[in-house]
């Protein structure tokens, strides 16, 4: 990601290839969605972690539902994040 | 007891609000950086590059990496202490995930300042 960030903040030229890696090359696009699904799944778990240090969701019915919307809304905003980049 | 000498703050307390107060920080930027990427999709060289120009935007990006890091540390730290037992290893695994914490430092201070 830093890599690419610095790509496209180097000069005009980085920031067309860094572009048009990102629009051509399906590897790229392959990473890029996988460290994207990642981090989402990862900030939706988070922020179900922060609403359960407020101390919402803490019990065995509510946390189990909490870690399946968790699941579900994580995986929309993957498929949501895929039909982005491609 | 003794593995908390290479924790992040040398508290669980302090490490526990650190990785809270971090996480609130990378949410920040990312909820503006999709937001700021999906209101400009025909975004060119020039206004990307004054977006990284803007003091704000600077320190707002210097902020997430070093929330991204420390926030990184906690965590493998907390799973490394968990699931690694020998020492050794143990003190392998940190160190470099210290080292690329540090290159990822130098190297976004670079990128920013750079431009």
């Amino acid at each position: 990601m830093l890599y690419v960030l610095s790509m496209s903040l180097e000069s005009q030229a980085g920031f067309d290839r860094a572009a048009e890696m990102l629009q051509e090359s399906f590897l790229a696009k392959l990473i890029a969605w996988g460290l994207v699904s990642a981090l989402l799944y990862h900030f939706f778990a988070g922020i179900k972690h922060l609403i359960m240090d407020l101390g919402h969701c803490e019990e065995l019915d509510s946390g189990r539902l909490a870690a399946k919307v968790t699941l579900v809304i994580a995986g929309i905003a993957i498929l949501l994040a895929g039909v982005w980049i491609w | 007891m003794v593995t908390s000498i290479t924790s992040f703050g040398r508290s669980g307390l302090y490490d526990w609000m650190m990785q809270r107060v971090t996480a609130l920080v990378l949410l920040a930027y990312t909820i503006f950086m999709i937001g700021y990427l999906l209101m400009n999709p025909e975004l060119d060289y020039n206004q990307w590059k004054e977006l990284f120009s803007g003091t704000v935007m600077r320190i707002f990006t210097l902020l997430a990496v070093l929330s991204m890091v420390a926030h990184a540390w906690i965590g493998m730290w907390s799973v490394s202490t968990d699931y690694i037992k020998a020492t050794g290893a143990r003190f392998l695994f940190q160190s470099a995930c210290g080292l690329l914490a540090f290159i990822y430092v130098v190297w976004g201070i670079q990128i920013l300042w750079g431009i």
